[in-house]
């Protein structure tokens, strides 16, 4: 069992797909039991492997000649799976997980499933719609797993096309624009990361080790393009060319501009898939391939300061741009970009507490934002508009839906107790360490936030009840199931941080060991 | 019995989950039962608490608990732990009898309410992160608490969310206290990144043992807790967001916004006293800000007419007390205050609630008057709290407090002129506006009838409260009047004693004479202009803008508008669309355009495409044989 449980995690989803696809036409409650029962087994699937996960356990040992096991040290033995596949090129069915992969496999676990239920407003072409969703939890998925360098590209592609067909189906009036827009920016990302996974071939054939071409601990342990003296310019190509094919993910400025138009257009659940997941992706590659391929380069001072600074720039731009909007969901979707600005800041500085810090950001996000667009998508239903001004005195009518916004909005603000807060005051530290003036210039995001946050709430919720809005019903039971979760894993993991934090600390200092002498 | 004091607030919090879970559905009775009930059981067991540290002391005169570690990353190991200690003690008996009372006060008041269950629930919550802030042992926690009377501070004030004005005034105090809190933060930053751990205690013996006074750090960060103390405690340049916060129901007024949440600031400086102490430019800035705010803050408070507003102006005022005590090293009396203050201000905010539920909602002192037959318990414990927030000499606990402040200012020598002089005016301003207040509403004719008196649960915690108001000041006496030092022996043990070293300002009488007079003359005063010869203010007088100005707050509220609100929304609305997509909308253009050019091309007429290809050939042609 616990061989196959990564590909099961992976593929499970892909047998719901081919059930649904076997269901007759017209039997969309079934469709829909279907999507809920395969993402829930995908789900406690996850939760078993942290339960079974050690961050402590032996390194698995890699069939392929030349690896050693020090180089997958930190990857769970009994969960490591590797088959050739396709042998001429060298090409590994490998996958395996550290405390990161865990978290994130956790994360996408639980908002897979909690979307389902977001979906549940969605009336057209359902089984299509969740055809297309199980494939994009199967690519998810795959990506945070993958350790071989091609199939990680092929999840991270086969995401790509689901995602496409989600926003441009069941999407709102401007879907196709929003659509193409998201599609040729990950597309351009992806062309540059492919053309980084070629360099990488071309070399390891040169250098007479083609069997490991796409081993990702293998490159990341051998570090095929260091030359003593520094990084060379095209260690600085390679950097830059994943980081940007990863930033758009992130996404990081100026590289946002198609999130806002995504999430506007998309519906909830894929709002929630996007913003709490997706996003995910650019910071896990960031992590896992970007950084650990070339320490030299993200080591160089003035890398890490041009990062640390773009980083503070996410954050005080995406506030900005929330303060200033007037569509709901463009506002959280800015405010997406100002959160994940955390990350990146966490992430350049290269020290403990940033690196945990914006791990735990990227976790704390996903909880916050999916929960953000669950609350947005709740009033949609109902208003059929999301224009901020029109609102008012929502609380009044919908006071349980009040209480869980609360929530929501407190903990995208970082409000000390909830899961907001951790990550960012890690981040803060860290940065803190390494200027005491970029992570003061950052402290202003802290008040932009609570600008945007509490000037929202009080357009949308407070205020004199409406009477447009005289008899809108509370939230309905699904929309309780996928919001009341989120509302107390936010409480939860912001007054005990350490459950998630001894997730992935371990994988953090191994990370960290890799700039050792660096620095 | 000390191992329970994780239960004080956890018993509140409690109340809090309780409520926020199932209070729609409980009734009224059990709602008050659970709300009024955990904090109360919560100051019952403050009290065994109490009694059994002052009988048995703990070794060090400190327990601590902790509970978890809330997260550890790199050294970076806060904990959800407590830390018990006569200043810590202290607050957590102000903050639940107090709080207990006014939660009795609450169900009274609030009864009519369809929000009541919610308002006990925030009520709850506020107390129960209040505690949390007054007994963390590390500067993590307590910044939890900090912010989380911030949240309650926020919801409690926009509590009747129909008005879009309490909407705001609760986003303007969260907003503006949070511009301290990122400075505190960056505080806590630099403590952590200096001195590598944020555990009050070991903070302050690292930070002796490692910075000389006055070292730059130890200034910086000084300089920002201070900044996050001032937020707190409405005190320049931060002030502004107290007198709006009065939109809230006045209990939370009289609980948040005058007893308990705005003296954090002065809880925080005093509990990193050492730090102050080190930084000797900061310190002097606190009493600068205290100075300056407690005069300030009195002329504003003389020219309100709103009740609740003078009360308002009247904290941020006598917090600048304490924040001159504080500036001055008499760390004992700041706190001091801080007990009486919150006595006799708690007390006030109530009798002024009773006298507005009275006249259905009424808060303009103009429109009462004559309510001292009408309200008689209401009128005589106002006239109490009003009397010790005059300091009215020897029978009043504000007398002793606020004695005790000028007092080490007078013998400070020639340091002490300034904070000494602001003291002394402002104490006459207080005499002059507490009593305008007094002859407006309970003399005079009355304009108003009002209708039935309070009952039981409002009258009770005014009688104690007025109790505490005379007897509170008791503890703690001036040499020349019994010099009773039991106040001064249990926070002793934490906070330093105030030296006298110093050659006073002047012979002993002359400051009796003036701390006593001064007040007399204000009291005096108010009663010839709104007693014997009532009229228009300022009438003739010329002084209409002053007046303006002075009720406006000083125009600070216009400054920051014109300052920081205005630019930031503008720039925001003008970046609506996200100019860096400009850029990308641009390249699309492009793209789009060059494709409509060429499209021109493909005219599907094979002679042009024929003639096309001639042409071509012939210019490679002569290129390749012309090079």
């Amino acid at each position: 069992m616990d061989k196959a449980l990564l590909t099961l995690i992976t593929f499970l989803p892909l047998v719901g797909a081919a059930l649904m696809l076997l269901t007759p036409r017209g039997k969309d409650n079934v469709i829909r039991g279907l999507a809920v029962a395969t993402t829930a087994i995908v789900f406690a699937l996850t939760l078993y492997l942290w339960g079974i996960f050690d961050p402590n356990s032996p390194a698995p040992a890699s069939s392929v000649a030349g690896v050693g096991t020090e180089v997958c040290a930190g990857y769970d033995a009994r969960t490591w799976t590797e088959t050739p596949w396709i042998a001429p090129y060298r090409i590994y069915y490998r996958l395996g997980v550290d405390g990161l992969s865990v978290m994130l496999l956790v994360l996408t676990g639980l908002l897979s499933f909690l979307a389902v239920f977001s979906g549940f407003t969605i009336r057209k072409k359902v089984k299509a719609f969740y055809v297309l969703y199980m494939l994009l939890v199967t690519g998810m998925m795959g990506v945070f797993v993958a350790l071989d360098f091609f199939l990680f590209y092929v999840f991270w592609e086969l995401m790509l096309l689901p995602m496409y067909f989600l926003i441009g189906i069941w999407g709102g009036p401007r879907k196709e624009y929003a659509a193409i827009k998201f599609f040729i920016y990950t597309l351009l990302g992806s062309v540059l990361i492919l053309l980084v996974i070629l360099a990488y071939y071309f070399k390891m054939v040169s250098l007479g080790s083609p069997q490991l071409a796409f081993h990702i601990p293998a490159l990341v342990a051998s570090r095929p393009f260091s030359v003593p003296g520094g990084p060379t310019l095209f260690q600085h190509l390679l950097f830059w060319g994943l980081f940007i094919g990863f930033a758009i993910k992130v996404p990081i400025f100026p590289f946002h501009t198609w999130l806002p138009d995504a999430h506007v257009e998309a519906p909830t659940a894929i709002s929630v898939i996007l913003a709490g997941v997706l996003l995910k992706m650019g910071g896990y590659g960031i992590l896992r391939l970007n950084y650990p391929l070339l320490p030299e380069v993200g080591a160089a001072p003035a890398v890490m300061a041009f990062l640390a600074i773009l980083g503070v720039v996410n954050i005080i731009y995406g506030a900005f741009c929330a303060l200033g909007q007037k569509d709901f969901k463009r506002l959280v979707a800015y405010s997406s970009v100002s959160h994940m600005g955390y990350v990146l800041l966490g992430i350049a500085i290269l020290r403990a507490e940033g690196i945990n810090g914006a791990i735990f950001q990227m976790f704390a996000h996903g909880l916050s934002s999916a929960m953000m667009f669950m609350l947005v998508g709740v009033l949609y239903e109902r208003a059929h508009h999301r224009d901020i001004a029109r609102f008012g005195g929502i609380a009044l009518q919908m006071p349980r839906y009040f209480a869980l916004a609360v929530v929501g909005f407190f903990a995208s603000l970082g409000l000390p107790g909830l899961v907001g807060f951790v990550g960012e005051i890690l981040v803060f530290l860290g940065a803190f360490q390494y200027s005491a003036w970029i992570a003061s210039v950052a402290a202003i995001g802290l008040l932009l936030t609570a600008g945007y946050i509490l000037w929202t709430m009080q357009r949308v919720f407070l205020g004199a009840a409406k009477p447009e809005y005289e008899g809108f019903s509370d939230c309905n039971r699904w929309e309780f199931a996928a919001i009341v979760p989120l509302a107390v894993f936010s409480i939860l993991f912001g007054v005990l941080p350490g459950i998630i934090l001894n997730m992935f600390s371990a994988s953090t200092e191994r990370f960290l060991a890799l700039f050792n002498g660096l620095l | 019995m000390l191992h329970l004091l994780w239960l004080i607030p956890s018993l509140p919090l409690a109340g809090f989950l309780v409520l926020a879970l199932a209070g729609r559905r409980l009734p009224r009775a059990l709602v008050s039962i659970v709300g009024v009930g955990s904090v109360g059981l919560s100051a019952l067991l403050s009290l065994l608490i109490a009694r059994e540290f002052v009988v048995r002391a703990p070794e060090g005169d400190a327990f601590v608990q902790t509970l978890w570690v809330w997260m550890n990353v790199g050294g970076f190991a806060p904990s959800i732990g407590f830390r018990l200690d006569a200043l810590s003690l202290l607050m957590t008996l102000v903050v639940t009898c107090v709080g207990f009372l006014i939660h009795l006060y609450s169900t009274e008041y609030m009864r009519d309410d369809e929000g009541f269950s919610r308002f006990f629930a925030y009520m709850n919550l506020f107390v129960a992160m209040m505690l949390a802030l007054v007994l963390a042992d590390n500067l993590v926690l307590l910044y939890l608490g900090w912010e989380g009377v911030g949240l309650c501070s926020y919801l409690l004030i926009g509590f009747w969310s129909r008005d879009p004005a309490n909407d705001a005034a609760a986003r303007k105090a969260f907003i503006v206290t949070r511009v301290g809190d990122a400075a505190m933060a960056i505080g806590l930053f630099i403590l952590f990144t200096q001195l590598g751990t944020l555990d009050i205690q070991d903070l302050m013996q690292r930070a002796v043992r490692e910075w000389p006074v006055g070292s730059g750090v130890a200034v910086a960060a000084a300089a920002l807790l201070l900044g996050g103390a001032v937020g707190k405690s409405a005190q320049l340049p931060l002030q502004t967001w107290l007198p709006d916060a009065m939109a809230g129901p006045t209990p939370v007024s009289a609980l948040i916004h005058a007893a308990t949440m705005v003296t954090a600031g002065v809880y925080l400086i005093a509990r990193t006293n050492v730090l102050f102490t080190l930084a000797p430019s900061v310190q002097a800035l606190v009493m600068v800000v205290g100075a300056l705010t407690l005069l300030l803050a009195g002329c504003s408070a003389l020219v309100q007419t709103d009740i609740k507003r003078v009360l308002a102006y009247s904290t941020i005022s006598q917090i600048g007390y304490m924040f001159l005590a504080l500036g001055i090293g008499a760390w004992q009396a700041a706190m001091f205050h801080f007990m009486t203050h919150a006595f006799f201000k708690a007390l006030l905010f109530l009798a002024a609630g009773a006298v507005i539920v009275s006249l259905h909602h009424e808060q303009d002192m103009f429109k009462m008057g004559g309510l001292r037959k009408q309200l008689p318990t209401t009128f005589w414990t106002f006239l109490i709290g009003a009397a010790a927030l005059s300091a009215l000499p020897l029978v009043t606990a504000g007398y002793y407090s606020k004695d005790a402040i000028l007092h080490h200012a007078w013998s400070l020598g020639r340091a002490g002129l300034v904070p000494w002089t602001a003291g002394v005016l402002g104490a006459f301003l207080t005499g002059l506006y507490t009593f305008r207040m007094v002859f407006l509403v309970f003399f005079g004719e009355a304009k108003t009838k009002a209708r039935h008196g309070p009952g039981f649960a409002i009258h009770l915690p005014l009688v104690l409260l007025g109790a505490l108001s005379i007897f509170g000041g008791f503890v703690e006496t001036p040499e020349s009047l019994g010099h009773v030092t039991v106040f001064g022996r249990f926070v002793g043990t934490i906070l330093p004693e105030a030296g006298t070293a110093h050659a006073a300002l002047g012979p002993e009488w002359l400051f009796h004479a003036a701390a006593v007079g001064l007040p007399l003359l204000g009291i005096a005063l108010a009663c010839w202009f709104y007693l014997l010869r009532p009229r228009t203010e300022t009438a003739g007088l010329g002084l209409d803008s002053l007046r303006r100005f002075w009720f406006s707050g000083w125009g600070f509220d216009w400054v920051y508008d014109l300052l920081f609100v205005k630019p930031f929304v503008t720039i925001a609305r003008l970046n609506r669309s996200d100019a860096v997509d400009w850029f990308y909308r641009v390249v699309a253009d492009l793209s789009v355009g060059l494709h409509l050019v060429l499209r021109l091309t493909q005219s599907g007429r094979l002679r042009r495409y024929a003639s096309g290809i001639a042409l071509g050939a012939a210019i490679i042609l002569a290129i390749v044989e012309l090079r």
